[in-house]
């Protein structure tokens, strides 16, 4: 065996192909972004999610290697299997700082984060707020159910007051928090809700939160028919409820005007929220390099590392 | 001084100049007191003269403040640890007199500020005093009051007037460290280094000088560890880390983010330890092997996200820069005690490559060693190393750079088809294909914490499981066939055999020369890798009567540490015992020596 052991691992074979250029690639169609049949439960609002990232990136002609689909723990975290391209399941709660890797060191990829509100807001929290703040490139999109479905039925950070739930047998006593609020004041600079029973709602929101440069946020409300059932009915016109669309007077760019209309009871508001421009992360730290590499122009690694160490004899 | 002592008074006499082989020169002060400085001065100073040096401080863990020495061991020959008596203390302040007097040699120099001590004079015939107003000369050399710095640089000139030091290469220093800052920082600090220079150094009737230092080939650097292991990473080819401050990790991080972008890379100070290690996954992931670091609190932290990076396999570096724990512990000690996190922390069954350097140059290799075993092997490896590194200032060759760096970068080519998991491998050995690479036969790869199949597709089949928990078990076991035995430094056969790991190698070593020096049966062994072991390791034990291990942490609830606890588990060897200590103070040559004597004479009553 030690033959073997000391051989080097075989990279996979690369056959002699054409690569066609970018002109001659044709965009992706549904069958070929589709893997993994979901497994979320009949009537799951994540379907319609789904259906609706395979429309993005069949519209947008996105190439399988360009994208990066990531997910941390939980029934709508399960989305990267389904999607047919590299992706990454990650460990509850912390999908945000594993795309920042891959987004800071890969500026030629879009990477999509979707999650649900138990990974984003409760024990990915701390993450959240300093993705936004810092505004790294990528789009985060909350699958919010309301409640933990993966394990079936416990109180969520989004759950309403009073929501009966397997920890909370008398109802939830603990104030939700409140997605679009939370985003704003973190520092998001892309802030949009919108709801899975209105699919071209959906699509227009993660159009423009991939066209966003920056942190681009999206609260997709997703009912879970199996432990919530009901939940968004008041946002759903089919359910006599009602969609309401940001006023069309709304600046995106006013955060006090933002917060307002996120104070708004249920079933508030759908569109974007609050949009600004602000530099990245990305571009930021893009910059520094341009500038310290400026200072060491023309030499190579081992050569930079030399003068460091021609200051230590 | 091994080849002279202080001579005894000799009235009336011209100071005599001896010729010495080496010297232990401890500094004692406040940690304001730029003492670390001087030690970093007299460091460098060896190096350029192709003399060996090491260095051991203790730093308080308040924030500002508090009591702090500075030990300087300088030799024309192999030095090998810190040492354990002083030739020369040099001290500041009463208390830095009284607590560190013990730690001179009988007949030791105590160079002292008697601005702020008082002599006491029943320590006055076992060593040698000589009393300066220290801070008093320096205002008077560069003004300014006695508060102001400049004291050590003064002291730096009494002891390169007494160790009869090269007066250029010292300006030199002292003008390259203080270049780039106001003008007269740099003239003020040459004025009170030549002050102290000029100062008559009394009744001391010798003053020494160091013998010529065997030539060596090429020149030598001068870094403490946690610089050696962050050159080492760029050397590797790293180029994106992430991290979050902890002592005495901070180093580290703080020099790749200052150096990473000057090759086009970054290091990110993120939100807290967890985030850290995923945004180096995520790296990684994203394609060339990224690194993350802290010290034992911010490591518990990790290992969630370290397992994850074990059941996906992906390359990944974790520096644990060891300290005084559990818990938050003590955070500027010494101390040896997350081999078994190191190696075993985490969930589940998580195999993970733990190689721990012994010095400072061990540092700058073994980095590139773990990047390339992690890159190789597609699995996480953390370099162990500790405070005692960590921070002290070693001279070693310099690498051939233009040799040694290397270029990790991912490439995108097309494949036709891609199994990141592949069972049919008989090493087990994963390559991944980063985000980016188009795979023709249009299915692809997810990496993922679940038990999964050979695309990464999760999977609850109980064959599946235990196929993959072999996999990842294999090409552990297929690199462990790869390692070297260490050789065994003396006779590889005999009574003794001390074990040790880390930073204690140059101790260890040394006691083994004395020991032997005295008749004493004696040799010893340094483990590098710890998990995977290298092989070989019990046709060693099997030559020695006695197998005893030394670790700074502690002797736990059946008498061994933490690597005595592994080789016994692993080779069921009831001649493996322990020689533990959690002082917080790395090993002194006659400690270990009379650890050995007693812990033999336990080990054959229990035989």
């Amino acid at each position: 065996m030690s033959q073997i052991l000391t051989d080097a691992p075989q990279s996979p074979k690369v056959l002699p192909i054409h690569v066609p250029t970018a002109e001659e690639r044709k965009g992706l169609s549904k069958k070929e972004v589709a893997a993994d049949h979901p497994t979320w439960c009949p009537g799951c609002g994540d379907f319609s999610v789904l259906a609706l990232y395979f429309k993005l990136i069949e519209k947008r002609k996105m190439w399988h290697e360009k994208i990066t689909t990531v997910a941390g723990i939980g029934c709508s975290s399960r989305f990267p299997y389904f999607v047919q391209a590299h992706g990454a399941h990650y460990i509850h709660g912390r999908a945000l700082p594993f795309a920042s890797g891959i987004s800071l060191s890969r500026p030629d990829l879009h990477v999509f984060v979707f999650g649900g509100d138990g990974d984003a807001f409760s024990i990915g929290g701390n993450h959240f707020n300093h993705t936004a703040r810092k505004n790294i490139k990528m789009t985060y999109c909350v699958m919010d159910n309301w409640v933990y479905g993966l394990t079936k039925k416990q109180t969520s950070p989004t759950s309403p007051l009073g929501f009966k739930s397997k920890t909370d047998q008398w109802g939830a006593i603990d104030y939700p928090i409140n997605p679009m609020k939370q985003a704003i004041a973190a520092g998001a600079t892309f802030v949009a809700r919108t709801t899975h029973t209105n699919p071209n709602h959906v699509l227009q929101m993660m159009e423009a939160a991939m066209d966003h440069d920056g942190f681009s946020f999206i609260e997709c409300l997703s009912e879970c028919v199996e432990f919530y059932e009901g939940a968004f009915d008041a946002s759903n016109p089919r359910k006599g409820g009602v969609f309401n669309l940001i006023p069309a007077d709304h600046d995106v760019t006013n955060e006090m005007a933002a917060y307002k209309l996120a104070d708004e009871p249920f079933p508030g508001r759908f569109g974007i929220f609050y949009q600004v421009k602000k530099p990245t992360k990305n571009t930021k730290e893009t910059e520094i390099n341009k500038s310290m590499q400026e200072k060491v122009k023309g030499l190579k690694d081992w050569q930079i590392l030399q003068k460091n160490f021609d200051r230590m004899k | 001084m091994s080849d002279s002592t202080v001579a005894a008074a000799n009235a009336g006499g011209a100071p005599k100049v001896a010729k010495i082989s080496e010297a232990i020169i401890r500094i004692a002060g406040n940690s304001q007191d730029g003492i670390q400085a001087i030690g970093g001065f007299l460091a460098r100073l060896a190096g350029r003269s192709e003399q060996e040096v090491m260095t051991f401080m203790t730093i308080p863990s308040t924030i500002s403040g508090g009591p702090s020495i500075f030990q300087v061991r300088i030799g024309s020959g192999e030095v090998l640890s810190s040492g354990d008596e002083a030739d020369v203390l040099l001290c500041f302040y009463q208390h830095s007199y009284e607590d560190h007097i013990k730690s001179l040699k009988k007949g030791g120099i105590v160079l002292y500020d008697s601005d702020h001590i008082e002599a006491k004079p029943e320590w006055q015939k076992d060593y040698h005093h000589l009393g300066i107003p220290i801070s008093g000369l320096t205002v008077e050399a560069i003004g300014g009051t006695a508060k102001d710095k400049g004291k050590n640089i003064y002291s730096l000139g009494l002891i390169a007037k007494m160790f009869d030091l090269n007066l250029p290469k010292l300006e030199k220093l002292i003008t390259e460290r203080f270049t780039g800052k106001d003008q007269s920082i740099v003239k003020n600090a040459l004025a009170a280094f030549h002050a102290g220079y000029a100062h008559s150094l009394g009744n001391v009737l010798e003053t020494f000088k160091f013998v010529d230092s065997q030539s060596k080939d090429g020149h030598q650097v001068v870094m403490n560890g946690n610089e050696a292991l962050g050159f080492g990473l760029i050397a590797a080819g790293v180029r994106f880390g992430a991290g979050y401050p902890i002592t005495p990790w901070s180093d580290i991080m703080e020099l790749l983010r200052r150096e990473l972008p000057k090759y086009g890379g970054s290091f990110i100070q993120t939100e807290d330890e967890i985030a850290a290690i995923s945004m180096a996954i995520g790296a990684s992931y994203a394609g060339r092997v990224a690194v993350t670091g802290s010290s034992g609190p911010g490591i518990s932290l990790k290992t969630e996200a370290l397992g994850w990076a074990i059941m996906a396999e992906m390359p990944l570096v974790i520096v644990d820069v060891q300290r005084g724990g559990p818990s938050t512990g003590m955070p500027t000690s010494i101390e040896q005690s997350d081999l078994n996190i190191a190696c075993f922390g985490g969930h589940g069954d998580s195999p993970r490559v733990v190689i721990a350097p012994a010095d400072v140059e061990d540092c700058f290799y073994s980095a590139i060693e773990a990047v390339n075993i992690a890159k190789k092997y597609s699995v996480p490896v953390i370099l162990l190393t500790d405070q005692g590194i960590a921070t002290r200032i070693e001279a070693f060759r310099e690498p051939n750079l233009e040799k040694v760096c290397q270029d990790i970068s991912p490439t995108f080519e097309p494949v036709a088809d891609h199994k990141p998991y592949d069972l049919s491998k008989p090493d087990g050995i994963t390559q991944h294909l980063p985000p980016g690479t188009w795979i023709q036969s249009g299915k692809y790869p997810i990496v993922t914490g679940l038990e999964h199949d050979e695309l990464g597709h999760p999977t609850g089949s109980p064959k599946l499981h235990m196929q993959m928990m072999a996999k990842r078990r294999k090409k552990l076991q297929a690199l462990g066939a790869t390692l070297p035995t260490p050789k065994v430094y003396g006779p590889p056969e005999g009574n003794v055999l001390l074990v040790g790991w880390g930073s204690t190698q140059g101790p260890i070593k040394e006691a083994v020369d004395r020991a032997r020096a005295a008749g004493d049966s004696v040799s010893s062994l340094h483990i590098k890798h710890l998990n995977p072991l290298p092989p070989g390791l019990e046709n060693i034990f099997a030559g020695f009567n006695h197998v005893l291990v030394v670790e700074m942490n502690d002797e736990g609830l059946y008498g061994f540490g933490q690597l005595g606890g592994l080789l016994r588990s692993r080779f069921c060897d009831p001649k493996i015992r322990g020689i533990n200590k959690t002082d917080g103070l790395t090993f002194k040559v006659k400690e270990i020596l009379e650890r050995v004597k007693t812990n033999v004479a336990e080990g054959l009553r229990k035989h």
